[in-house]
């Protein structure tokens, strides 16, 4: 696998703390660092903040895109005791930047979770992972506070896609399986313990600081993974609006002549589907990526190139929706299935047009039919490859791919997953986390 | 009347969409969902109160109810 690198986007200020989310200083970043870069000063509170986060325009990191300022509000304005979840679970295997960020930065997300908390009225505030070295770092970063103004808890799960999903993080934190629920209730209205529950992505959190100091960047950035078939694959930060096609020459390393051989990208980690070579033109904004049918999401994209074939991307991650779905909703299990079914022998040339025709239907039926985003997520994906890739589709009727012939669609447990264990220096900020035993970790959660 | 149905519930007996088709969508593997437009947020129009009740009264695992939830 190749080395895994972190950058900022060259029209953003570089490796300056709290203007930006990536820092460019290698290593874990102490307390002593953190507040030398102006972190954990005080800044606007209670409806001051949620102003400025709503005048930000910030929206929800983990995917949803959901207005923070709004979701802070219902919160906020909910009677008696209230609790703050930082979702760091990041259950999209595309993206790294949760567990970057939690792993590097614990003190920039710890920061914003006391905000969170006190802007909310909480008085309890989970940092929800699955990562064990995010779970150490945290550890070790609130090993360095002390007086701290409301009850702050490291909660680990085990890994998995729907883990990470808003009712999941409730209910893995009151001792249930880490399964989505059917909504409503939502967790502002019932969450942990029965109480209104902010429910905010890691990114999120950690973007909340430099709202409250004033010192946000400009313009607007957000952290993405950018992975698949370019040289420079890393964790990078990139304002709002940029040109995918910029990002992939100017971050990913793919010179002009290269950039032509794009087949497309996967968007939003593994759930807004595929764009066809278009996408080098789209700007990289919540806005006009939904116009353009596709989406923004956790800001994790994953490049195709000549070697790779559309049609067995979609069937490798349908596949994997096939398998990790809840196993809950009837719709979602079989639906992931069926859909699963068909991608997987179009790419062995063994579909007709009979099935093109099944999946044309599923997707006009199933999308909203699940308790989750899961089932949407896989319908992205079928629906966008019948739009995207209507050649590739026609050329696999009845006919094996010989790029096809060679994935192994059930080996592939998650595909174009990257590892944060692999962004490297120098570029690379990530760092294993602090040196502690490990015996202390478990001792202080 | 509100009415939710959990489809983390719902083991596709299929009463639901016989009692109120017009509340109660199943798909080919008969599994209900809320017909398009309607949502547990939202009051039933008046008519199809009557059957959404007897869908949930019929659903052999509750997993219809209305809402808000008395507790």
């Amino acid at each position: 696998m190749p080395a895994l690198t972190t950058g900022a986007h060259p029209a953003l200020p570089q490796g300056i703390v709290g203007q930006g989310l990536i820092r460019t200083v290698p290593g874990w970043e102490s307390r002593a660092a953190y507040e030398a870069g102006g972190g954990y000063r005080p800044g606007l509170r209670g409806a001051a903040l949620i102003d400025a986060v709503a005048g930000r325009g910030l929206r929800g990191r983990g995917g949803a895109a959901f207005p923070v300022a709004r979701k802070l509000a219902a919160v906020a304005a909910r009677p008696g005791d209230r609790v703050v979840v930082v979702n760091g679970e990041e259950g999209e295997p595309a993206s790294v930047k949760d567990r970057w960020l939690l792993r590097a930065r614990p003190h920039l997300v710890l920061d914003g979770a006391l905000r969170a908390a006190d802007a909310a009225g909480a008085t309890t505030a989970y940092l929800y992972v699955s990562d064990t070295a995010a779970a150490a770092s945290l550890d070790a970063a609130l090993a360095e506070l002390d007086h701290l103004p409301v009850d702050v808890r490291v909660v680990q799960v085990e890994p998995g896609y729907v883990a990470g999903e808003e009712t999941a993080v409730v209910n893995a934190i009151n001792g249930r399986p880490a399964k989505p629920s059917e909504k409503p209730p939502r967790p502002f209205e019932e969450g942990v313990r029965g109480l209104p529950t902010l429910v905010s992505n890691a990114e999120t959190i950690a973007s909340l600081p430099a709202v409250a100091l004033g010192t946000a960047s400009r313009p607007p950035s957000f952290l993405m993974t950018l992975g698949g078939a370019v040289p420079r694959p890393g964790l990078y930060e990139v304002p709002f609006g940029t040109p995918l096609g910029e990002v992939t020459e100017v971050l990913g390393g793919l010179a002009g002549t290269a950039l032509r051989d794009v087949r497309g990208y996967v968007m939003g980690g593994y759930f807004a589907g595929l764009v066809n070579s278009r996408g080098h033109g789209l700007p990289l904004d919540y806005d006009a990526l939904r116009a353009a049918g596709t989406g923004l999401g956790c800001g994790a994209v994953t490049v195709l190139g000549p070697g790779d074939c559309a049609v067995g991307a979609a069937a490798l991650l349908l596949a994997y929706f096939g398998r990790e779905n809840a196993g809950q909703c009837g719709s979602c299990f079989n639906g992931t299935a069926a859909m699963a079914g068909v991608a997987a022998a179009l790419a062995r040339g063994e579909a007709g047009q009979a099935d093109i025709q099944r999946l044309e239907r599923w997707c006009g039926f199933l999308p909203g039919r699940g308790a989750c985003g899961t089932l949407d997520g896989a319908v992205n994906v079928a629906a966008s490859l019948l739009r995207e890739f209507p050649g590739e589709v026609r050329a696999h009727l009845h006919r094996p791919c010989p790029l096809c012939a060679e994935a192994d669609f059930l080996a592939a447990a998650s595909p174009f997953a990257l590892s944060p264990d692999s962004i490297t220096p120098p570029a690379g900020v990530l760092r294993p986390a602090a040196p502690r035993p490990a015996s202390h970790a478990e001792a202080a959660r | 009347m509100k009415i939710k149905l959990d489809r983390t519930i719902c083991d596709g007996f299929g009463k639901c969409a016989e009692h109120a088709p017009a509340v109660f969508s199943l798909d080919e593997w008969g599994y209900a969902s809320l017909e398009r437009g309607l949502s547990a947020d939202a009051e039933l129009p008046p008519e199809l109160e009557q059957p959404a009740r007897r869908a949930l009264l019929d659903c052999p695992v509750h997993a219809i109810t209305e809402r808000p939830l008395s507790r």
